[in-house]
Protein backbone atom coordinates (compact mmCIF):
# COMPACT_ATOMS: atom_id res chain seq x y z
CA UNK A 1 0.00 0.00 0.00
CA UNK A 2 0.82 3.27 -0.84
CA UNK A 3 2.11 5.06 2.50
CA UNK A 4 1.14 8.34 1.05
CA UNK A 5 -2.07 7.32 2.26
CA UNK A 6 -0.92 7.42 6.29
CA UNK A 7 0.20 11.38 5.02
CA UNK A 8 -3.27 11.81 3.81
CA UNK A 9 -4.99 10.90 7.25
CA UNK A 10 -2.16 12.56 8.81
CA UNK A 11 -3.04 15.83 7.30
CA UNK A 12 -7.13 15.24 7.88
CA UNK A 13 -6.64 14.90 11.33
CA UNK A 14 -4.55 17.76 11.83
CA UNK A 15 -6.99 19.98 9.99
CA UNK A 16 -9.74 18.72 12.18
CA UNK A 17 -7.57 19.58 14.95
CA UNK A 18 -6.83 22.78 14.29
CA UNK A 19 -10.61 23.31 13.22
CA UNK A 20 -11.51 22.04 17.12
CA UNK A 21 -8.62 24.95 18.37
CA UNK A 22 -10.39 27.37 16.32
CA UNK A 23 -13.79 26.41 16.94
CA UNK A 24 -14.47 25.65 20.30
CA UNK A 25 -14.50 27.41 23.70
CA UNK A 26 -14.42 24.99 26.13
CA UNK A 27 -10.92 25.10 27.31
CA UNK A 28 -10.90 21.20 27.69
CA UNK A 29 -12.13 20.48 23.94
CA UNK A 30 -9.51 23.15 22.69
CA UNK A 31 -6.78 21.24 24.57
CA UNK A 32 -7.74 17.81 23.41
CA UNK A 33 -7.68 19.10 19.54
CA UNK A 34 -4.32 19.89 20.09
CA UNK A 35 -3.70 16.47 21.59
CA UNK A 36 -5.05 15.35 18.42
CA UNK A 37 -2.58 17.65 16.26
CA UNK A 38 0.18 16.71 18.00
CA UNK A 39 -0.85 13.18 17.13
CA UNK A 40 -1.31 13.67 13.88
CA UNK A 41 1.99 14.69 13.32
CA UNK A 42 3.59 11.97 15.03
CA UNK A 43 1.60 9.62 12.55
CA UNK A 44 3.45 11.47 9.51
CA UNK A 45 6.66 11.17 11.72
CA UNK A 46 6.10 7.56 11.82
CA UNK A 47 5.29 7.28 7.95
CA UNK A 48 8.19 9.19 7.09
CA UNK A 49 10.50 7.29 9.14
CA UNK A 50 9.06 4.09 7.36
CA UNK A 51 8.92 5.45 4.01
CA UNK A 52 12.56 6.44 3.69
CA UNK A 53 14.12 3.40 6.30
CA UNK A 54 15.69 6.15 9.47
CA UNK A 55 14.68 5.65 12.37
CA UNK A 56 15.16 9.18 13.75
CA UNK A 57 11.62 9.91 12.95
CA UNK A 58 9.80 7.51 15.29
CA UNK A 59 12.50 9.20 17.98
CA UNK A 60 11.36 12.14 17.57
CA UNK A 61 7.33 10.58 17.65
CA UNK A 62 8.68 9.58 20.89
CA UNK A 63 10.08 12.64 22.28
CA UNK A 64 6.86 14.51 21.03
CA UNK A 65 4.79 11.87 23.08
CA UNK A 66 6.93 12.51 26.14
CA UNK A 67 6.58 16.52 25.78
CA UNK A 68 2.84 16.37 25.16
CA UNK A 69 2.18 14.33 28.55
CA UNK A 70 4.52 17.14 30.48
CA UNK A 71 1.85 19.91 28.59
CA UNK A 72 -0.99 18.08 29.36
CA UNK A 73 -0.10 17.47 33.02
CA UNK A 74 0.65 21.65 33.36
CA UNK A 75 -2.20 22.37 31.03
CA UNK A 76 -4.96 20.99 33.03
CA UNK A 77 -3.37 21.81 36.46
CA UNK A 78 -3.96 25.32 34.97
CA UNK A 79 -7.17 24.74 33.76
CA UNK A 80 -8.08 23.37 36.93
CA UNK A 81 -6.77 26.68 38.77
CA UNK A 82 -8.54 28.78 36.40
CA UNK A 83 -11.84 27.03 36.59
CA UNK A 84 -11.57 27.05 40.83
CA UNK A 85 -11.36 31.34 40.86
CA UNK A 86 -13.73 31.79 37.85
CA UNK A 87 -15.89 28.12 37.97
CA UNK A 88 -15.47 28.40 34.23
CA UNK A 89 -13.72 26.38 31.56
CA UNK A 90 -14.68 28.72 28.84
CA UNK A 91 -11.75 30.38 27.32
CA UNK A 92 -13.70 33.32 27.01
CA UNK A 93 -13.66 33.91 30.42
CA UNK A 94 -10.13 34.27 31.59
CA UNK A 95 -10.43 37.52 29.89
CA UNK A 96 -8.45 39.34 33.27
CA UNK A 97 -5.26 40.51 31.50
CA UNK A 98 -7.70 42.30 28.84
CA UNK A 99 -7.58 46.23 28.55
CA UNK B 1 -2.84 -6.29 1.53
CA UNK B 2 -4.11 -7.07 4.96
CA UNK B 3 -2.33 -3.67 6.04
CA UNK B 4 -4.51 -1.84 3.42
CA UNK B 5 -7.46 -3.89 4.62
CA UNK B 6 -6.53 -2.34 8.28
CA UNK B 7 -6.14 1.08 7.05
CA UNK B 8 -9.42 1.43 5.55
CA UNK B 9 -11.41 0.21 7.85
CA UNK B 10 -9.19 2.01 10.85
CA UNK B 11 -9.19 5.04 8.68
CA UNK B 12 -12.49 6.22 8.82
CA UNK B 13 -12.64 5.39 12.60
CA UNK B 14 -10.33 7.41 13.15
CA UNK B 15 -11.69 10.34 11.57
CA UNK B 16 -14.88 10.04 12.52
CA UNK B 17 -13.41 10.24 16.04
CA UNK B 18 -11.54 13.52 15.59
CA UNK B 19 -14.78 14.75 13.98
CA UNK B 20 -16.70 13.47 17.51
CA UNK B 21 -14.18 15.78 19.73
CA UNK B 22 -14.57 18.21 17.29
CA UNK B 23 -18.45 18.03 16.98
CA UNK B 24 -19.60 16.53 20.20
CA UNK B 25 -21.50 19.27 22.71
CA UNK B 26 -20.25 17.75 25.92
CA UNK B 27 -16.95 17.44 26.67
CA UNK B 28 -16.98 14.13 28.03
CA UNK B 29 -18.09 12.53 24.64
CA UNK B 30 -15.13 14.21 23.28
CA UNK B 31 -12.59 12.36 25.07
CA UNK B 32 -14.21 9.35 24.61
CA UNK B 33 -14.04 10.31 20.84
CA UNK B 34 -10.68 11.23 21.05
CA UNK B 35 -9.93 7.81 22.75
CA UNK B 36 -10.75 5.96 19.52
CA UNK B 37 -8.67 7.96 17.30
CA UNK B 38 -6.04 7.29 19.55
CA UNK B 39 -6.18 3.84 19.52
CA UNK B 40 -6.79 3.30 15.97
CA UNK B 41 -3.60 5.37 15.67
CA UNK B 42 -1.93 3.03 17.76
CA UNK B 43 -2.50 0.05 15.30
CA UNK B 44 -1.55 2.16 12.46
CA UNK B 45 2.00 2.58 14.57
CA UNK B 46 1.67 -0.88 14.89
CA UNK B 47 1.55 -2.17 11.14
CA UNK B 48 3.95 0.49 10.31
CA UNK B 49 6.82 -1.26 11.83
CA UNK B 50 6.89 0.80 15.23
CA UNK B 51 5.22 -1.61 17.59
CA UNK B 52 7.38 0.40 20.21
CA UNK B 53 5.39 3.63 19.48
CA UNK B 54 2.29 1.62 19.45
CA UNK B 55 2.58 0.14 22.64
CA UNK B 56 3.23 3.60 24.42
CA UNK B 57 0.71 5.15 22.21
CA UNK B 58 -1.64 3.11 24.10
CA UNK B 59 -0.31 3.02 27.61
CA UNK B 60 0.68 6.98 27.69
CA UNK B 61 -2.11 8.25 25.53
CA UNK B 62 -5.26 6.31 25.77
CA UNK B 63 -3.69 4.84 29.20
CA UNK B 64 -2.77 8.06 30.90
CA UNK B 65 -3.50 11.29 29.02
CA UNK B 66 -7.24 10.82 28.11
CA UNK B 67 -7.74 9.29 31.88
CA UNK B 68 -6.12 12.73 33.17
CA UNK B 69 -8.56 14.35 30.54
CA UNK B 70 -11.34 12.58 32.46
CA UNK B 71 -10.53 12.91 35.45
CA UNK B 72 -10.44 17.03 34.89
CA UNK B 73 -13.47 16.76 33.15
CA UNK B 74 -15.02 15.34 36.37
CA UNK B 75 -13.68 17.70 38.34
CA UNK B 76 -14.29 20.40 36.58
CA UNK B 77 -18.22 19.05 36.14
CA UNK B 78 -19.52 16.75 33.63
CA UNK B 79 -22.42 18.38 31.78
CA UNK B 80 -20.38 21.93 31.25
CA UNK B 81 -21.08 21.69 27.43
CA UNK B 82 -20.41 24.28 25.37
CA UNK B 83 -23.32 27.22 24.81
CA UNK B 84 -23.65 27.61 20.74
CA UNK B 85 -23.59 31.53 20.50
CA UNK B 86 -20.78 33.01 19.03
CA UNK B 87 -18.87 35.71 20.85
CA UNK B 88 -16.53 36.63 17.91
CA UNK B 89 -18.25 37.53 15.00
CA UNK B 90 -17.54 35.99 12.10
CA UNK B 91 -15.15 33.83 13.90
CA UNK B 92 -16.53 30.25 12.60
CA UNK B 93 -16.27 31.48 8.80
CA UNK B 94 -12.49 32.47 9.70
CA UNK B 95 -11.83 29.68 11.10
CA UNK B 96 -12.99 27.29 8.42
CA UNK B 97 -11.33 29.42 5.67
CA UNK B 98 -8.08 28.86 7.48
CA UNK B 99 -8.46 25.35 8.11
CA UNK B 100 -9.09 24.84 4.38
CA UNK B 101 -6.09 27.26 3.84
CA UNK B 102 -4.18 24.34 5.94
CA UNK B 103 -4.93 21.39 4.43
CA UNK B 104 -4.93 22.94 0.96
CA UNK B 105 -1.11 23.82 1.67
CA UNK B 106 -0.21 20.37 3.46
CA UNK B 107 -2.16 18.87 0.39
CA UNK B 108 -0.48 20.60 -1.96
CA UNK B 109 3.11 19.79 0.21
CA UNK B 110 2.27 16.07 0.01
CA UNK B 111 1.26 16.11 -4.13
CA UNK B 112 4.23 18.15 -5.29
CA UNK B 113 7.08 16.31 -3.06
CA UNK B 114 8.42 13.40 -4.97
CA UNK B 115 7.86 10.39 -2.27
CA UNK B 116 8.88 6.89 -2.86
CA UNK B 117 5.91 4.40 -3.99
CA UNK B 118 6.84 2.04 -1.76
CA UNK B 119 8.24 1.99 1.61
CA UNK B 120 12.05 1.40 2.16
CA UNK B 121 11.09 -0.08 5.33
CA UNK B 122 12.82 -0.40 8.64
CA UNK B 123 14.63 -4.14 8.05
CA UNK B 124 17.79 -2.46 7.67
CA UNK B 125 17.79 0.32 10.00
CA UNK B 126 16.96 -2.40 12.91
CA UNK B 127 18.95 -5.14 12.30
CA UNK B 128 17.95 -6.46 15.95
CA UNK B 129 14.54 -5.61 16.15
CA UNK B 130 12.60 -2.39 16.75
CA UNK B 131 12.81 -1.63 20.41
CA UNK B 132 16.82 -2.57 20.74
CA UNK B 133 17.16 -0.08 17.75
CA UNK B 134 15.49 3.00 19.72
CA UNK B 135 17.21 1.97 22.59
CA UNK B 136 20.35 2.51 20.99
CA UNK B 137 19.13 5.80 19.43
CA UNK B 138 17.54 6.98 22.81
CA UNK B 139 20.57 6.60 24.87
CA UNK B 140 23.20 7.03 22.17
CA UNK B 141 22.57 9.70 19.76
CA UNK B 142 19.96 11.56 21.42
CA UNK B 143 21.13 10.64 25.18
CA UNK B 144 21.14 14.45 26.24
CA UNK B 145 17.42 15.29 24.67
CA UNK B 146 16.75 11.77 26.82
CA UNK B 147 18.16 14.16 29.64
CA UNK B 148 16.36 16.86 29.03
CA UNK B 149 12.82 15.69 28.64
CA UNK B 150 13.77 14.16 31.93
CA UNK B 151 14.21 17.46 33.27
CA UNK B 152 11.01 18.77 31.73
CA UNK B 153 8.91 15.98 32.78
CA UNK B 154 10.05 16.68 36.57
CA UNK B 155 9.50 20.09 36.22
CA UNK B 156 6.01 19.57 35.13
CA UNK B 157 5.05 17.83 37.73
CA UNK B 158 6.37 19.74 40.32
CA UNK B 159 4.60 22.92 38.28
CA UNK B 160 1.54 20.84 38.44
CA UNK B 161 1.72 20.64 41.97
CA UNK B 162 2.32 24.16 42.53
CA UNK B 163 -0.47 25.23 40.46
CA UNK B 164 -2.81 22.97 42.15
CA UNK B 165 -1.97 23.46 45.62
CA UNK B 166 -4.15 25.25 48.11
CA UNK B 167 -2.89 26.84 51.38
CA UNK B 168 -5.13 26.56 54.31
CA UNK B 169 -6.07 29.58 55.60
CA UNK B 170 -7.82 28.80 58.39
CA UNK B 171 -7.55 25.62 60.50
CA UNK B 172 -10.08 22.77 59.48
CA UNK B 173 -12.67 22.37 61.93
CA UNK B 174 -12.74 19.66 64.47
CA UNK B 175 -15.96 17.51 65.57
CA UNK B 176 -16.22 19.35 68.89
CA UNK B 177 -16.23 22.84 67.37
CA UNK B 178 -18.86 21.65 64.66
CA UNK B 179 -21.48 20.38 67.20
CA UNK B 180 -21.10 23.50 69.20
CA UNK B 181 -21.71 25.36 65.92
CA UNK B 182 -25.22 22.99 65.65
CA UNK B 183 -25.88 23.15 69.16
CA UNK B 184 -25.52 27.47 68.93
CA UNK B 185 -27.42 27.50 65.90
CA UNK B 186 -30.28 25.89 67.25
CA UNK B 187 -30.36 22.53 65.06
CA UNK B 188 -30.19 20.38 68.12
CA UNK B 189 -31.54 17.62 65.69
CA UNK B 190 -28.69 17.76 63.74
CA UNK B 191 -26.34 17.14 66.93
CA UNK B 192 -24.43 13.86 65.81
CA UNK B 193 -24.39 14.90 62.26
CA UNK B 194 -26.56 15.00 59.22
CA UNK B 195 -28.00 11.76 58.48
CA UNK B 196 -25.74 9.64 55.45
CA UNK B 197 -27.84 8.90 52.51
CA UNK B 198 -29.60 5.77 51.98
CA UNK B 199 -29.86 4.67 55.48
CA UNK B 200 -32.55 2.20 56.25
CA UNK B 201 -34.31 3.47 52.41
CA UNK B 202 -34.41 0.99 50.26
CA UNK B 203 -31.01 1.95 48.01
CA UNK B 204 -27.95 2.46 49.73
CA UNK B 205 -26.49 4.90 46.95
CA UNK B 206 -25.62 8.26 47.78
CA UNK B 207 -28.58 9.91 45.42
CA UNK B 208 -31.11 8.22 47.72
CA UNK B 209 -31.84 10.10 50.96
CA UNK B 210 -32.24 8.92 53.98
CA UNK B 211 -35.48 7.49 55.82
CA UNK B 212 -35.94 8.98 59.35
CA UNK B 213 -36.67 6.89 62.24
CA UNK B 214 -40.73 8.55 61.80
CA UNK B 215 -40.55 7.18 58.20
CA UNK B 216 -40.02 10.59 56.23
CA UNK B 217 -37.50 10.78 53.81
CA UNK B 218 -34.63 13.38 55.04
CA UNK B 219 -33.26 16.20 52.47
CA UNK B 220 -30.71 17.01 54.09
CA UNK B 221 -28.72 13.26 53.99
CA UNK B 222 -28.35 14.11 50.11
CA UNK B 223 -25.33 15.87 49.09
CA UNK B 224 -25.99 19.58 48.21
CA UNK B 225 -23.96 19.48 45.14
CA UNK B 226 -26.15 16.28 43.80
CA UNK B 227 -29.74 17.81 44.43
CA UNK B 228 -28.24 21.36 42.42
CA UNK B 229 -27.36 18.96 39.63
CA UNK B 230 -30.50 17.45 39.93
CA UNK B 231 -28.85 14.05 39.88
CA UNK B 232 -30.81 13.10 43.52
CA UNK B 233 -33.79 11.52 43.46
CA UNK B 234 -36.77 13.25 45.05
CA UNK B 235 -38.09 12.98 48.58
CA UNK B 236 -41.50 12.29 47.29
CA UNK B 237 -40.35 8.51 45.40
CA UNK B 238 -39.22 7.92 48.95
CA UNK B 239 -42.44 8.82 51.41
CA UNK B 240 -44.24 5.83 52.76
CA UNK B 241 -47.87 5.86 51.36
CA UNK B 242 -49.52 3.70 53.73
CA UNK B 243 -51.85 1.18 52.51
CA UNK B 244 -55.40 0.45 54.16
CA UNK B 245 -53.37 -3.02 55.16
CA UNK B 246 -50.59 -0.78 56.85
CA UNK B 247 -52.98 1.22 58.75
CA UNK B 248 -55.15 -1.82 59.92
CA UNK B 249 -52.02 -3.47 60.67
CA UNK B 250 -50.46 -1.02 62.68
CA UNK B 251 -53.84 -0.38 64.72
CA UNK B 252 -53.74 -3.84 65.78
CA UNK B 253 -50.32 -3.90 67.01
CA UNK B 254 -50.66 -0.78 69.00
CA UNK B 255 -51.18 -2.67 71.55
CA UNK B 256 -47.74 -3.65 71.81
CA UNK B 257 -46.06 -0.57 71.26
CA UNK B 258 -47.30 3.33 70.92
CA UNK B 259 -44.14 3.54 67.62
CA UNK B 260 -45.94 0.80 65.97
CA UNK B 261 -47.37 2.89 63.63
CA UNK B 262 -44.10 5.31 63.20
CA UNK B 263 -41.97 2.00 62.03
CA UNK B 264 -44.45 0.68 60.31
CA UNK B 265 -44.07 3.98 57.73
CA UNK B 266 -40.83 3.03 57.59
CA UNK B 267 -41.06 -0.58 56.39
CA UNK B 268 -42.43 -1.10 52.81
CA UNK B 269 -43.67 -4.50 53.40
CA UNK B 270 -45.63 -5.63 56.53
CA UNK B 271 -43.29 -6.53 59.06
CA UNK B 272 -44.73 -3.26 61.18
CA UNK B 273 -44.09 -2.77 64.77
CA UNK B 274 -41.77 -5.44 65.49
CA UNK B 275 -39.56 -3.02 67.42
CA UNK B 276 -37.09 -5.59 68.43
CA UNK B 277 -36.62 -7.39 64.92
CA UNK B 278 -36.13 -3.98 63.61
CA UNK B 279 -32.77 -3.77 63.32
CA UNK B 280 -32.48 -6.99 61.66
CA UNK B 281 -34.97 -6.10 58.77
CA UNK B 282 -32.87 -2.63 57.37
CA UNK B 283 -29.84 -4.77 58.03
CA UNK B 284 -30.82 -6.97 55.48
CA UNK B 285 -31.89 -4.69 52.87
CA UNK B 286 -28.77 -2.88 53.01
CA UNK B 287 -27.02 -5.85 52.17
Amino acid sequence: MNPTNYLVLSIILFSIGAAGVLIRRNALVAFMSVELMLNAANLAFVTFARMHGNLDGQIVAFFVMVVAAAEVVVGLAIIVTIFRTRRSASVDDASLLKL
Amino acid sequence: MGEAALFWVMAPVAVLGALGLVFSRKAVHGALCLAVTMISLALFYIAQEAPFLGVVQIVVYTGAIMMLFLFVIMLVGVDSSDSRVETIRGQRVAATLAVAGVVLLLAGVTIRATLPEEPVGLNQATPDGNVSAIADAIFGTYVWAFEIVAALLITAAVGAMTLTHRERIVAKATQKELSIKRFSEGRPGDAAGLPVPGVYARHNAVDTPALLPDGTPSEDSVNRVLIARGAARSTDEFRHHPTPADVEAAATETSFSVEGEDVAAGESDNRAGEIGTDDDASGGERA
